[in-house]
């Protein structure tokens, strides 16, 4: 029985060797990826423009401009001269925020009552505008604080200060909020999913395309012999995508990686028999490779959405967040970024491993099953 | 052909299988012994692909037995496959491995010992040619060659059945004669081969033949005995344009049937003396031109036209 096995092994690690195409397929478009993802994928937002109405023009209102243009979140593009021209900045996109200071600001700011000053944002791509109105709430608080205080060290001098409740965030794991950090770890789960779903029905569904699957059945194998001979190579080839995708985030990337290396090991073998079940359910409903194809990207994509890649689960409706509880991508990607970032083990992650064991076996199960019957 | 056993190596009753309503395969029954080559033609359709299937043990019956080499290939398919060799029609190869490699790993399937395996795949490279081409990937072979090397990935095994389903379609002939050699040998080795075929020259290479139509064995029997059955005479009719020639004939009197022959069209008559003459004197009126007009002996192909249309009536 393993003589077989290892046949079929070794055969398909000779086809992948030879096969230029596949090489590619797997090298480049990894690469390709983890350095979009590792560059061009941030959530934090610099040098949005601006646009100043100040209709005050005091030394209050540019101390508070000067704020905006010195946190390099900002940057003022056009001072306006009327409301109008604030509308066409933001009309034409020459500008995604606008900081109207009416007249009186710095009057209101001495006596000590609320000033008026408003801030239009562009919010057609609500991503950024949350993230830039956060940005702005953030340095007018800043500046209101300051304010108050110099305000009552000149009214009460030699009175001691109002107390004040300062929050102080602290995040924990990723001190900068880093999206690089958040975003590389996780390619580790999108890319192998992809990559090996795909090699693995194409390689189901060629031989059933080209006739060879019905010759090997024809010979003393059984069904469990081929699959496992077909899968072991994606296997192998799986874990080898993780090691190159982790080495270059470490490495190239600067991420921690402040767990234990065989827990990752652990969880990536757990999740990658998720995958090769997939790859393998696949391969037992379609004909061709087109239709693989076609069937692996109808998978693929939600399992990428639902899995707490980018976008929150919690936030879900109740159907969606029951999809992403059988997605094993949800978990392999708390494995992995407990391992990476919080450097936790199994007394953490055993429920993440449990349910990807879980998922595997209910997975490649029903694929054996089902591949006996497509012989048929 | 050599004497049969007591015990045939493919033992075939009441084989019924269906898809959906239509009945592909209808209660076969026949037998094919050691060093025997037994042959199913009929046209597309007929269910010939479907027989080799089910000797295979690709797809159970719906009903009926086979035993193969005293097994039943039915309810033990798994104990079978040693004896047997499936080749269909377009044999599945590895075209990115090499000639040698596809080898290796259809004799490693199968469980042979290496030694053993260079041997016979030395020995059998050799008969069909094949030797100089040992390192070439099978994706650059011709069409023929790849047939050949599909047989001898079948025979690496030394298989006591052969099933062959349109080995040599698409071959060029040169292929073809280097294949059916190799088949003569492995019959004179006791080998039973079941060949399924639509090409006739091909059927008259078999020890027997059965004729199949619409799932039914409506003949069997050796190719010399089918032809006795032959209702009629043959005329061949060599002429220019021999699809007017058959157009113009095949609604005579006393005309069962009228096919294309390469440049020529044969005719079968209920007698060759008594219709010669209304024929020629058709042609004429019609304005067709031909040469010659002389009765030959049938060949399997005629036979076959003339069989199957005479049930159909």
């Amino acid at each position: 029985m393993w003589g077989r096995i290892l046949n079929l092994v070794v055969k398909e690690l000779q086809q992948l060797r030879r096969d230029r195409a596949a090489k590619f397929r797997l090298l480049i478009p990894t690469l390709v990826q983890l350095f979009i993802f590792g560059y061009a994928a941030t959530f934090e937002v610099y040098n949005v423009a601006t646009i100043v109405l100040d209709q005050d023009h005091s030394q209050e209102s540019r101390e508070l401009v000067a704020r905006f243009a010195g946190s390099g979140r900002f940057q003022i593009v056009e001072t306006a001269n009327s409301a109008a021209d604030v509308r066409r900045a933001i009309d034409h996109a020459d500008a995604v925020v606008a900081i109207v200071i009416q007249a009186g600001f710095a009057d209101d700011v001495r006596k000590g009552v609320s000033a008026p000053a408003q801030v239009i944002v562009d919010g057609t791509n609500s991503n950024t505008a949350l993230i830039a109105l956060s940005y702005v709430s953030r340095i007018v608080a800043d500046y209101a604080q300051e304010m108050e205080q110099d305000l009552s060290r000149r009214t009460r001098a030699g009175a001691r200060p109002p107390p004040t409740v300062t929050l102080e965030s602290r995040p924990w794991y990723n001190v900068d909020f880093n999206s690089r950090w958040f975003f590389v770890p996780g390619v580790i789960a999108t890319l192998t999913l992809i990559m090996i779903v795909n090699l693995t029905s194409f390689a189901v569904v060629r031989e059933r395309e080209v006739g060879t699957l019905e010759q090997i059945m024809v010979t003393p194998i059984r069904p469990l012999e081929f699959i496992l001979g077909k899968t072991i190579p994606y296997f192998l080839v799986g874990l080898a995508l993780v090691v190159v995708i982790a080495g270059v985030g470490t490495l190239w990337f600067q991420i921690p990686f402040r767990g234990n290396p065989l827990v990752l090991l652990l969880g990536t073998a757990l999740y990658l028999l998720c995958v090769l079940g997939i790859g393998l359910l696949i391969s037992t409903v379609c004909k061709t490779q087109q239709q693989a194809f076609a069937t692996n990207f109808f998978v693929i994509n939600p399992a990428f959405i639902l899995s707490g890649f980018s976008f929150p689960i919690a936030s879900m409706p109740d159907f969606m967040q029951w999809i992403s509880t059988i997605n094993p991508m949800t978990y392999y990607l708390v494995v992995i970024r407990g391992t990476f970032l919080k450097g936790v083990g199994l007394e953490v992650l055993w429920p993440q491993m449990l349910a990807l064991a879980g998922l595997g076996i209910v997975l490649l199960a029903s694929s054996v099953l089902r591949f006996r019957k497509s012989l048929d | 052909m050599t004497d049969a056993p007591s015990r045939p190596a493919v033992e075939v009753r009441g084989l019924t299988k269906r898809f959906g309503a239509r009945t592909a395969v209808d209660s076969l029954g026949f037998a094919c012994a050691a060093g025997e080559v037994f042959g199913f033609v009929g046209p597309d359709g007929a269910g010939k692909t479907t027989i080799m299937r089910l000797l295979a043990a690709v797809m159970p019956p719906d009903a009926g037995s086979i035993v193969i080499e005293g097994v039943d290939a039915v309810r033990e398919p798994e104990r079978v496959r040693s004896h047997v060799s499936y080749m269909p029609q377009r044999f599945g190869l590895y075209e990115d491995l090499t000639v040698d490699e596809n080898i290796a790993f259809f004799a490693e399937l199968f469980g042979i010992r290496r030694n053993d395996r260079d041997a016979r795949a030395a020995r059998l490279l050799a008969a069909s040619g094949m030797t100089p081409f040992r390192k070439r990937r099978a994706g650059q072979l011709s069409g023929g060659m790849k047939q050949k090397l599909g047989l001898t990935c079948s025979l690496i095994h030394t298989p006591k059945v052969l099933l062959l389903d349109e080995p040599t379609a698409g071959v060029d002939p040169v292929s073809r004669r280097d294949f059916w050699r190799i088949l003569y040998g492995l019959r004179g080795e006791g080998v039973a081969i079941v060949v399924a075929t639509s090409y006739l020259d091909e059927a008259e290479r078999c020890g027997r033949l059965g004729l199949m139509r619409e799932g039914r064995m409506l003949y069997c029997d050796t190719p010399s005995a089918l032809k006795a059955l032959m209702p009629g005479e043959i005329l061949a009719i060599a002429a220019p344009a021999p699809r007017a020639a058959r157009d113009v004939v095949a609604s005579l009197e006393g005309v069962g049937g009228a096919i294309l022959m390469g440049d020529s069209v044969h005719v079968v008559v209920d007698g060759a003396a008594r219709r010669l003459g209304a024929i020629e004197a058709a042609l004429a009126a019609a304005n067709v031109p031909f040469d010659e007009i002389e009765r030959i002996a049938p060949s399997i192909e005629d036979l076959f036209v003339s069989l199957l249309t005479e049930k159909a009536e």
